[in-house]
């Protein structure tokens, strides 16, 4: 039965599923698709959405490489002559602040940063108007910016030609990922992703947490040499200390540097730029979002709310918007479909 | 949600479609412009309108709020290493589920009658309350 009214569809109905009949037909021929599928940037998705990273992965398994290899020697050959000759802790608190380590890098590569999605084709033209309509036609258009009040302090928002909206304040495009980032820190290839708003805080403690690991280890490693010091130095445990000495210094400083921003509510794009420390210094280095106390700066980048992510990985595609050019088939569709419906009563 | 009002009416036109931005005086926390459209004057009550909005900011505001709760979720999930977030939800997350059940009321209680729909900000990337003005002519039948 369902084979002679195919004859009498139109070829341009076959790709258009209409917006009221869901028919169970649609649904064999369109697999629904999930968003990460379509989605417009450049990122890699796993396990049907659930993780995201960027395209470029960076350097994330050489990080992970490095800490697991590091811990495994440190556990491998200090811990038994540690245990022997001080306390059993040495290896449990090894075994914490790894596990805090691998949990939070973990979690900073693969969490959305606070993706900001690509305006809707409707967004889109509703700016490009209002756009227009405030610029003359006698001269060129002025760029593209729009001044906004934050707690009484000028700021620009620029307009991203990729996503085609007024960036919000403190966001930034991502050219490695082709992404709009809320709170937009930077890209680090170590994780292998961009550093934002929803990630801050795993990227905060994962810095933290290898400061630790490192000092903790090379504590270790340097306990051990003196305790051993009248047997030959074993070459892998100057290979640790090699390891642990060179990144102590640069993850020491990350930390430090990372300490600082959060205390002043300031992200490392904002600092690079110098967005508020050459403004007239009317509050606090005129940076609106500090809240002018250190604490309450750390509670809320630290501890604040945790945003939801706004790209909505795992929901399905509508199937009106799957199709964008299909305003000119909607309207002749109803005929085709009544007709459908009596005919699969009967 | 909103397929049951597209359901009823499958042949209603979009006559157009308005955008209520983002407002930024305060910072970064979410919050709509109360600013009144004017494409809406024929449509619904300004009165009603910018009370729809308020309560959607004050829902948000709610939501981002910095308290003790949210300081205590924070230094919890921190604690567990970021694990407690698989079996619990945030709250954020449910201020956002209050939020959609609220914005589905008004639709079927106020909007929907009048021929507008009010889609949930978090389709739009948070970015947008987008009112969709349906064409007038299936209202007068």
């Amino acid at each position: 039965m369902k084979n002679c009214e195919y004859q009498q569809i139109d070829p341009r109905a076959l790709s258009v599923s209409p917006l009221s009949v869901q028919t169970h037909t649609e649904k064999k021929e369109h697999r629904p698709r999930r968003k990460w599928e379509v989605f417009p940037g450049k990122n890699r998705f796993f396990c049907d959405g659930r993780i995201i990273i960027a395209r470029q992965s960076g350097v994330l398994p050489l990080t992970l490489g490095l800490i697991v290899v590091t811990c495994g020697l440190f556990f491998a050959f200090d811990c038994p002559f540690l245990v022997e000759h001080l306390t059993i802790f040495i290896p449990l608190i090894g075994g914490v602040l790894f596990v805090f380590v691998v949990t939070s890098l973990l979690r900073t590569s693969f969490t959305d940063p606070g993706i900001l999605p690509r305006a809707t084709p409707d967004e889109a033209a509703d700016i490009e108007r209002q756009i227009d309509t405030s610029g003359s036609s006698t001269y060129r258009p002025p760029p593209r910016t729009k001044e906004i009040l934050i707690n009484q302090q000028v700021v620009k928002l620029k307009y991203c030609f990729t996503c085609k909206m007024f960036r919000p304040p403190r966001t930034s495009h991502c050219s490695l990922c082709d992404n709009c980032v809320e709170r937009f820190d930077h890209h680090c290839p170590w994780v292998g992703n961009c550093v934002g708003k929803r990630n801050y805080r795993y990227f905060y403690s994962f810095i933290i947490s290898l400061s630790f690991l490192t000092s903790f280890i090379f504590g270790c490693v340097i306990t051990h040499i003196t305790l051993r010091k009248y047997c030959t130095s074993n070459a892998l445990n100057d290979c640790m200390l090699v390891i642990c000495f060179f990144s102590i210094w640069s993850i020491l400083g990350l930390s430090g540097f990372h300490t600082y921003l959060v205390a002043s509510n300031l992200t490392t794009n904002e600092d690079i730029k110098g967005s508020w420390s050459s403004k007239r210094g009317a509050d606090d280095s005129g940076n609106p979002y500090s809240y002018n106390s250190i604490i309450t700066n750390c509670c809320v980048t630290l501890c604040g709310p945790m945003p939801p992510s706004l790209i909505d990985r795992r929901g399905f595609v509508p199937p009106d918007e799957a199709i964008p050019a299909a305003s000119a088939s909607e309207i002749e569709l109803p005929p085709f479909t009544t007709k459908n419906d009596a005919n699969m009563v009967g | 949600m909103t397929h049951s009002l597209q359901d009823m009416r499958p042949q209603a036109a979009v006559a157009a479609k308005v955008f209520i931005q983002r407002d930024y005086t305060n910072g970064t926390v979410c919050q709509f412009q109360t600013k009144f459209p004017s494409e809406l004057e024929t449509r619904i009550d300004k009165q009603q309108f910018e009370e729809t909005v308020r309560m959607l900011n004050n829902l948000y505001a709610e939501a981002e709020k910095l308290g003790s709760q949210s300081y205590i979720e924070g230094c919890l999930a921190c604690l567990t290493a970021y694990t407690v977030f698989l079996c619990m939800e945030t709250h954020y997350e449910k201020m956002l589920k209050k939020i959609a059940k609220y914005i589905q009321e008004q639709n079927d209680k106020i909007y929907a009658p009048r021929g507008l729909l009010l889609t949930d900000p978090i389709e739009r990337g948070l970015r947008v309350i987008e009112v969709t003005i349906f064409e007038d002519r299936s209202l007068t039948r």
